[in-house]
């Protein structure tokens, strides 16, 4: 009987051993410790046996049976660890495939030049003003200090839908309307929009541009407020380092007038291509207010003053992304467009 | 302007500045310096020769074969002008010259014969070809007999010189004038100006005596000084004359057109010589064209005058276009011994109708219509009258004839120190305040604390107060100017609702996948109108450049449609653009009706993720989700309702609602059009932004996340082909009562299995009750109500 079980032992730690799945694995179990099995079939035959060999037998039985689940049960976990590994092993991918695409969609790189300087002047206490892009002669010259005749007016011939009304040239008259609103309060107004002038469309002149427009009025403002706002622009615009200087020009609707360059962006103001050697870039024009213009719009020139500034999107942007004809801006190439979708942060 | 130094050198002391260093100066004080012109760039080499024997090219006939005295040495040089001939002087470019260009002149052999150099024409020297005078402008450059054979030839024709050319703002007309520009150097360096001396002996006989004056228009021209000269003898003027034409971009004709030429640059003047013969009247009537009167001017174009041009006549015709040009019937030729000059004012606003009517602008009407120097007219005459008698030998006669009402006075402006440094935010002391006034040659007197300036003429720009903050702050130093910040109340800046949802707008249109395109507004007459939702009558350009831009757009949707096409045209086949543009509508106002729209256009593939199998085409519900989308956002709802436009596909357009009005349009374009603008299927649409964007969203406020279970039950039902799903839903949400939350169509199939003409719609129901777990005989009750009345609705249940 001990020769029996002992074979028996064999055979069966044999099986599971041999076992390569868990489904052959069960069928030994169920082979041998289930109910027909052999070593039920032992465990029913103790009754035969003499009482004083039973006690022992049951204990081998027993032992055995135990040593037979234990080593199942081992079993069972390598089996069930290589089965793993072989299902990892199948589903495994090429990770270098491209990604499920998201469609991504920018802003205009003008959009975006606009609302980095909206943004800026909105943290400075700035509020956005707009206007129509048909225009009434009268705000888009003549409460600009251009009466009709001036010689001023050569310098942006316009598009006229009647005598009286055109296509604005600038977006000046935002703050015209705007003076005319606030009726002698205190503003700050920036002023983004599309103008028209009569030019051919070419590499560096376009019908239809963009402008954006600064206003401030109030009592007291100075010159050097004028030139402390620009800084903080220009810095915030278009690096710390940048510097900027003023020269005399002339507007009408400004008096005294300035333009603004900066230190050049490219060299630092050694000359390069883009300063055309000079170490300056020319970005934008400005002045304190014209007391005509603080006047006709019901202010008192001799309580309040202000100072102004405008400046072109295109420019600054053609400046800072390099780009050198735009008309660019107007195609509508998604090969240009889309390459203004990475922030610069 | 064009300011060559060696000129502007009579009258002012720029020895200790380069051009380069004087250029930047004057840009700094505010006349900006465009260019600095180096007149002897790249010349080397030149020497003044003398032709002492002129032959055939043996072998060429168009070449002749020279000697060349050269000073120390006589060369054979060959040449090709036709103008060529012995005993000329020329300029002469030696072996080893340099030329503009990269040219190096070297000894070389042309057909068998040695050339020792070239003899140069003007333009080879790189002067212009518009201003070399006309008998040189196809040949050499002829000197006068008595320029000294073998000196520097770029000495000779004072070509050692720099110039500056300078972009003058409107204000600054003053400068458009050697003596003006003088004025302004001299204030930046701190200088004196030396005006041209002024003296020549006149003849006995009296201008008077000759000549008769009358003007009958004096508004339009308060002053005309007219001045006789006899015995002139026309002629080439000195070079010196005309190389100061050339610098400053004038071409020479002869003495006494140069001489005027010369003092409307020297003075800012405009003057005119008329041949004194050629008046045949002895008389000059200064009045308003007769309507009908014609003239032709000296460019020999006939222009029909009206009755507010202002002309000057012999008394019976008119002999020029008074402050533009002269007429051709008075021309000074070479036949002129008697001249009449005229230097006048004549009122800006009359110069520039002239000039703008008949499309003439020249140097003197630029000047007269900013208003000149009336303090000048009378020197500037003088000034020609002297030249007129040192270079063409002519007999000035006594006097002038003079037609005056002009007011020449100077302006006052009193301005006190405080004002100046308050508006500039800056100390300035007094005394320097004083001192570049002085500089400026303003006669400034200082009383009470004030600053009481006489404004010469020249300076018609300084006006007010802040006229002279400007003058003194630009020459003080712009860069002294402090930089400080706006002091007093600050308000929190911000956008305003709209623009803050419109740039929501924006974003969302971005991150679902669309590139933001700006295009034109301006467009043809026939594309003006396509696409509108509500067509109107358009707004029209007066005066289009073109046709294609001459008419505002009443939709964004045909340009959009345009960069598709250009898009697709190069090789992208999927192509998705939205933009936020304004369309210009008819209105009862002054203005039109500007309404700011928001519209895409999208072509091709909407997924592309091929090597997963995932591929689709955009269609009319990718830009219905993306609306959709966008209301959610901005927490509206809006409505679909099927319809039609000129231009998109009748079966698959709708309109946009909101609060059941017509906010916009969604729809494929029609396949004639799609094929007409070379487009595969494509899908727009185009919204009113200001009415979506219209009112202020709701608070938002939070609703409990459920505790309870939903139940969801399914519902497939057969339907004619032409019944729309939300009708459908309707009737489901109508009759599935409070605990019905949400309705959704999950399947839709035509074709195979169904009777033709129908559709299976499958709708899945959620049920759900926030109080309590649903009971599923709650349920059942709430769904047997849906789905009767469906049934008497006509929806039978697929089986």
């Amino acid at each position: 009987m001990e020769a029996e079980l002992k074979k028996l032992k064999e055979d069966v730690l044999g099986k599971i051993a041999e076992a390569s799945d868990s489904k052959e694995l069960n069928d030994v179990r169920v082979a041998y410790l289930g109910k027909k099995g052999p070593i039920t079939d032992l465990l029913k035959g103790m009754g035969k046996l003499p009482a004083e060999e039973r006690p022992k037998m049951g204990a081998l039985v027993n032992e055995m049976r135990q040593e037979v689940t234990e080593t199942l049960e081992a079993r069972k976990e390598v089996l069930e660890a290589e089965a793993i590994t072989k299902q990892l092993e199948a589903e495994s991918i090429d990770v270098t495939l491209p990604g499920r695409p998201v469609n991504l969609g920018n802003a205009h790189p003008l959009t975006r030049i606009i609302e980095e300087i909206e943004d800026l002047f909105i943290s400075m206490g700035y509020e956005i003003a707009e206007g129509p892009e048909v225009e009434k002669d009268y705000y888009n010259f003549e409460a600009l200090n251009l009466p009709k005749g001036h010689p001023a007016r050569d310098m942006q011939d316009s598009f006229y839908i009647t005598e009286d009304i055109l296509l604005r040239t600038h977006t000046s008259p935002v703050q015209a309307r705007t003076m005319e609103q606030k009726e002698g309060e205190p503003i700050r107004i920036i002023c983004p929009g599309k103008v028209y002038r009569r030019d051919n469309d070419d590499a560096t002149h376009s019908h239809q541009f963009m402008q954006i427009e600064g206003l401030v009025v109030g009592e007291g403002i100075r010159m050097s407020d004028l030139k402390g706002t620009l800084t903080v622009f220009a810095k915030k615009m278009f690096g710390d380092e940048r510097e900027i200087r003023l020269r005399p020009s002339f507007f009408p609707f400004t008096e005294p007038s300035v333009e603004m360059d900066i230190s050049c962006f490219k060299c630092g103001g050694t000359g390069c291509n883009v300063c055309k050697g000079t170490g300056w870039i020319e970005i934008l024009g400005a002045g304190m207010v014209h007391p005509n213009v603080l006047e006709m719009a019901g202010y008192d020139p001799k309580k309040m003053t202000g100072f102004a500034f405008g400046m072109g999107p295109e420019r600054i942007a053609m400046l800072k992304y390099g780009v050198d004809d735009i008309r660019q801006f107007y195609t509508n190439d998604t090969r240009f467009l889309s390459q203004f979708q990475r922030t610069e942060v | 302007m064009l300011v060559s130094i060696d000129w502007l050198k009579d009258y002012v002391n720029t020895q200790n500045e380069t051009a380069g260093e004087l250029a930047e100066k004057v840009t700094r004080a505010g006349i900006e310096v465009d260019a600095v012109i180096d007149r002897s760039e790249d010349l080397k080499k030149l020497v003044v020769g003398y032709v002492e024997e002129c032959g055939k090219h043996p072998e060429a006939d168009k070449l002749s074969l020279c000697q060349v005295n050269v000073g120390d040495e006589t060369l054979q040089i060959i040449c090709g002008a036709p103008n060529i001939a012995q005993g000329q002087k020329v300029v002469v470019a030696l072996p080893g010259a340099r030329l503009p260009g990269g040219m190096k002149i070297k000894k070389a052999k042309l057909r068998g014969e040695v050339s020792n150099g070239m003899i140069c024409s003007l333009q080879e020297l790189g002067i212009e070809g518009k201003v070399v005078p006309k008998a040189y402008a196809d040949g050499i450059y002829v000197l006068p007999e008595d320029a000294p054979t073998g000196t520097d030839a770029l000495d000779y024709l004072h070509l050692n010189d720099h110039v500056l050319e300078l972009g003058l703002t409107p204000n600054r007309a003053d400068a458009m004038s050697m003596l003006g520009v003088a004025y302004e150097v001299a204030a930046i360096l701190s200088e004196d100006v030396k005006l041209p001396a002024i003296n020549y002996e006149t003849a006995a006989e009296k201008a008077e005596s000759l000549l008769k004056l009358r003007v009958d228009a004096p508004d339009d021209n308060p002053l005309y000084v007219a001045k006789v000269v006899k015995n002139v003898k026309v002629a080439e003027s000195p070079v010196w004359l005309q190389q100061r034409l050339m610098a400053a971009g004038v071409r020479p004709l002869n003495n006494v057109v140069d001489v005027t030429n010369f003092v409307l640059l020297e003075y800012g003047q405009p003057l005119h010589a008329f041949d004194y013969d050629d008046l045949k009247t002895g008389e000059i009537v200064v009045r308003r064209a007769k309507d009908g009167e014609k003239i032709t001017t000296l460019d020999d174009q006939e222009r029909k005058l009206e009755p507010h041009h202002l002309v000057i006549t012999n008394g019976e015709e008119p002999v020029a276009l008074a402050g533009v040009m002269g007429g051709a019937n008075s021309e000074v030729s070479d036949k002129t011994s008697t001249v009449v000059i005229e230097s006048a004012y004549f009122a800006p606003a009359s110069v520039r109708q002239s000039s703008k009517d008949h499309g003439l602008r020249s140097d003197a009407s630029s000047r007269f219509e900013k208003g000149i120097d009336p303090n000048r007219v009378e020197p500037a005459a003088e000034r020609a009258a002297q030249l007129l008698a040192e270079l063409a030998g002519g007999d000035v006669l006594e006097g002038s004839l003079i037609a005056d009402s002009l007011d020449r006075s100077e302006r006052t402006v009193t301005v006190s120190p405080d004002f100046i440094n308050e508006r500039l935010g800056m100390k300035i002391p007094f005394e320097e305040m004083i001192a570049i006034l002085k500089r400026l040659k303003f006669e400034t007197e200082a009383a009470n604390n004030q600053l009481i300036i006489q404004v010469p003429t020249r300076r018609q720009d300084i006006r007010i107060e802040e006229d002279v903050v400007e003058e003194i702050a630009r020459l003080y130093g712009y860069d002294e100017i402090p930089a400080t910040l706006p002091v007093g109340e600050s308000v929190p800046g911000g956008l305003t609702p709209y623009q803050e949802k419109r740039r929501l707008t924006r974003r969302f249109m971005e991150s679902a996948g669309l590139l933001q395109a700006v295009t034109y507004a301006l467009t043809s007459d026939k594309a003006a109108r396509q696409f509108a939702l509500q067509p109107t009558e358009t707004t029209k350009l007066l005066m289009p450049m073109s046709e294609e831009r001459s008419v505002l757009r009443q939709s964004l949707i045909p340009h959009l449609l345009e960069a598709l096409t250009h898009n697709t045209a190069r090789q992208n086949d999927s192509v998705a653009l939205y933009e936020v543009g304004s369309v210009f509508l008819e209105s009862a106002g002054e203005l039109p009706d500007e309404q700011e729209h928001l519209a895409a256009a999208v072509t091709g593939l909407w997924v592309d993720h091929s090597w997963q199998g995932e591929k689709k085409a955009v269609d009319f519900y990718v830009l219905k989700g993306i609306i959709e989308g966008l209301a959610d956002k901005l927490g509206l709802v809006l409505g679909f309702e099927k319809g039609e436009l000129d231009g998109l596909h009748p079966g698959r357009t709708a309109f946009v609602l909101k609060d059941g009005e017509r906010i916009g349009i969604i729809g494929q374009v029609h396949p004639a059009e799609q094929k007409a603008r070379d487009l595969k299927e494509t899908y727009v649409l185009e919204l009113n932004l200001q009415a979506l964007l219209a009112e202020e969203a709701a608070p938002l406020l939070y609703t409990p996340v459920p505790r309870f279970p939903s139940i969801s039950r399914d519902i497939a039902l057969v339907l004619d082909q032409a019944t729309e799903a939300a009708a459908i839903e309707a009737v489901i949400r109508g009759a599935g009562g409070r605990l019905l939350k949400d309705v959704r169509v999950f399947d839709v199939y035509e074709g195979k299995n169904m009777e033709p003409g129908k559709k299976s719609v499958a709708f899945s129901l959620v049920y759900f009750d926030p109080e309590k777990t649903l009971t599923d005989e709650e349920v059942t009750e709430a769904h047997d109500r849906v789905l009767s009345a469906l049934a008497a609705a006509g929806a039978e249940q697929r089986s």
